[in-house]
């Protein structure tokens, strides 16, 4: 495609044809009326002129018979820019005047007409063209003609400048529309052309490419910051799914080699059939664990996805609070740990259900793994859980507090992402994914997960709005 | 006489080698297009004393269950030829109300409802493991054409579902109300295995994974319940599967 082509196929540049075309028309239109009219204005005062000319003469001819209307004729043809006239015989012959060379039988027939004529007093030469003449015959008693015309050259004239006219004007229209037309297009088109060269080298893999804004606020401009705010968050989202690949890799990874060293440590070391069981036993119990880091990682993903947005249903949290802390509480008392439950006041709140509970017992099942189990009656001090759903205004807050170890506030952003354990965790079983899910469930529902110190220990803290997720916040 | 140190041997061998007194034969029917898994499949139910056929697509799987009688079928959800939903669909339409079991990739939970939606009785995701299966089918093969009773009873244990009494013996035993639940899902599959997954859906109505094992506790609660002081214990622990409730004195 050639660039004159391009320019030629944009919409820009389709639209100002249409409007050159239209304006075109209407400037002929106008000119047109206007010349016509003009027209029909001198017509119509030459013949009024030629009417008050007639009946004078006529009068006079009345008072003074043929004689006296021959030398009225001829003092008034005498005088500069007057009138054509000319007075005949019943048989033709020219009595006065100032006109000759008319078209042949004009005087024949009375009334109105257009004639070629020539002046008397005419020194050109005789091929110069004839004049065009309106003249008017009128037949006087006992047979005299009488003959009075305007010439029709002004007449003419005005009708071709104006003509003329038309035709530049309608001509500077197209020339002066076509050029306007042009450069809005091409201006347009460069603008378009950026955005597409930035597109394109966006396609091919640079993801942090962004269109250009001119900065003037217009349609392309608003246009352009949307798209640069999609391609922010597909830039976010790619990031995310890197980072997820890569840490899938690197965590997964772990537990694959240590089952296929069992595996291998069987087949080299096992004698007996106890033996062999007891390696596929464990082996069975890694890829158990396996699979609970995957499906950890698919709900996280599907919480992240906004799929599970559709599964909102209306329930009470201190429900919900009541019936993860009573699943808990023989885990926590086996422990040595109290698990209480401080939920009275309703918490309605619009949400999913399954979701929740489990972001919820993710944090109580941290509680309880990270908190030291306790001894009664050593130090007096019986360690302590305490779940709670509160009812905060236009949110509902569930929130779990320890009082373990809690985690110092520089890693508290950190450990809410996947697979991050803390060191001092790592003995601990589990797969690193618990807060991660509770995060991603509370941002699921437009609401968030909290670390905050709970003295001595961590209080995790969910805040959900209570009508469930708004908008998805940019 | 079956004695404790038989639950001891039990447990050595895996509880699917040991005959069961209350394992019946089933009839199952697999659909699954992956060969190596269908044929998998049918030896594991064979060699645990099943019998057991499989069908590679939706079609023949349809005509064999519209066909043979079968007492579970065990469908893959995506199937060549007619998906497994569609599949289950079809037969209740014809009035075949087999309990079907869907096996699925897709393990999310409203992935869950809509397989029961469409007719499905269990739902199980993709991997699961044999034991978990055969407890789950056997479950299906037993509720069928089973009345709800009001007096469950194993052994010298009875629960009475309408007053909400438990009794061993002529001791009456006092349940929080969901060690009751647990205990009357228990007693309602007497007999059989029930794992930790089929207790946390059941009892606590969860689909999720708790991360460590809470229903462990619960059940040793229940158990400190019922079983201490008595010298016939009841309610076992089939290691690598689940739990059962059985009396060992039959």
């Amino acid at each position: 495609m050639t660039a004159l082509g391009k320019l030629f196929r944009t919409t820009t540049f389709k639209l100002t044809l249409v409007y050159l075309i239209v304006f075109a028309l209407f400037a002929a239109f106008l000119l047109g009326y206007f010349a016509l009219n003009t027209r029909r204005l001198i017509t119509e005062q030459i013949t009024d002129t030629v009417n008050a000319e007639i009946t004078g003469l006529s009068d006079q001819y009345r008072l003074g018979g043929i004689r006296r209307l021959v030398i009225v004729v001829d003092s008034r043809a005498r005088r500069p820019g007057s009138s054509l006239y000319l007075v005949t015989t019943p048989t033709g012959e020219a009595l006065a005047g100032n006109v000759t060379a008319l078209a042949p039988g004009i005087l024949d027939s009375p009334g109105w007409t257009e004639t070629v004529y020539r002046r008397l007093d005419e020194t050109e030469p005789p091929e110069h063209p004839d004049h065009q003449a309106l003249v008017r015959v009128f037949e006087l008693p006992a047979g005299f003609r009488l003959l009075v015309g305007r010439d029709l050259d002004e007449r003419e004239r005005l009708y071709h400048i104006v003509l003329d006219a038309g035709r530049w004007s309608v001509a500077i229209v197209v020339v002066l529309g076509l050029a306007g037309g042009l450069f809005v297009t091409r201006r347009v088109l460069r603008r378009v052309d950026a955005m597409t060269e930035t597109t394109r080298t966006i396609m091919a893999g640079d993801l942090g490419g962004r269109l250009p804004v001119a900065g003037t606020g217009d349609e392309l401009d608003r246009l352009a910051e949307n798209l640069n705010a999609m391609l922010e968050r597909i830039e976010a989202l790619m990031f995310g799914l890197k980072e997820v690949s890569d840490n899938i890799a690197h965590d997964l990874k772990t537990p694959l080699t240590r089952l296929q060293n069992r595996a291998e440590e069987a087949l080299r070391a096992a004698n007996s059939e106890t033996e062999y069981r007891a390696a596929l036993e464990a082996i069975i119990a890694e890829s158990e664990g396996l699979i609970r880091t995957f499906n950890a990682l698919l709900m996280i993903a599907r919480a992240e996805s906004g799929q599970a947005r559709d599964d909102m249903s209306e329930f009470d949290a201190v429900e919900i609070a009541h019936s993860i802390g009573e699943l808990y509480e023989p885990l926590a008392e086996q422990k040595g740990i109290t698990l209480k439950v401080e939920a009275d006041a309703p918490a309605p709140v619009r949400a999913n259900r399954e979701l929740v509970s489990q972001a919820l017992a993710n944090l109580v099942d941290n509680a309880i793994k990270y908190t030291e189990p306790g001894a009664p009656g050593v130090n007096g001090v019986t360690p302590q859980i305490v779940v709670r759903a509160l009812n905060e205004g236009d949110r509902i807050v569930l929130t779990v507090a320890d009082s373990g170890p809690g985690i110092p506030e520089a890693d508290r952003g950190r450990v809410v992402e996947r697979f991050v354990r803390l060191e001092q965790s790592r003995s601990k079983p589990g797969s690193g994914l618990g807060l991660s899910l509770a995060s991603a469930v509370a941002r699921l529902h437009g609401g968030e997960l909290t670390l905050t110190d709970n003295e001595p220990g961590l209080k995790s803290v969910i805040a959900l709005p209570r009508g469930g997720p708004v908008q998805i916040a940019g | 006489m079956p004695t404790y140190a038989d639950t001891q041997e039990a447990r050595a061998n895996g509880w699917m080698a040991e005959a069961q007194p209350d394992r019946v034969t089933m009839r199952l029917l697999v659909i699954e297009d992956d060969r190596a898994a269908a044929e998998y499949l049918v030896k594991a139910f064979r060699e645990v004393g099943h019998v057991a056929d499989a069908a590679t697509d939706g079609e023949d799987g349809l005509a064999m269950a519209l066909d043979g009688q079968y007492d579970v079928l065990i469908v893959d959800r995506m199937l060549p030829k007619r998906d497994g939903l569609s599949l289950i669909g079809a037969l209740r339409d014809k009035g075949i109300e087999t309990p079907a079991l869907i096996l699925s990739a897709l393990g999310q939970v409203d992935d869950r409802v809509k397989g029961l939606h469409a007719g499905g009785d269990d739902y199980l995701p993709k991997p699961y493991s044999f034991t978990e299966l055969l407890a789950r089918t056997e479950v299906l093969a037993r509720r069928r054409g089973g009345r709800e009773e009001t007096v469950l009873r194993v052994g010298d244990l009875e629960l009475d579902r309408l007053s909400r009494l438990v009794r061993r013996g002529a001791d009456e035993i006092s349940l929080q109300p969901r060690e009751f639940r647990l205990l009357e899902y228990l007693m309602k599959h007497a007999g059989q295995v029930v794992t930790r997954t089929m207790l946390l859906e059941n009892v606590w109505d969860y689909h999720f994974d708790p991360q460590t094992n809470v229903i462990d506790v619960h059940i040793s609660r229940l158990r400190s319940k019922i079983d201490k002081g008595f010298s016939q214990p009841l309610l076992h622990t089939i290691r690598g599967a689940g739990y059962m409730i059985r009396d060992g004195a039959r």
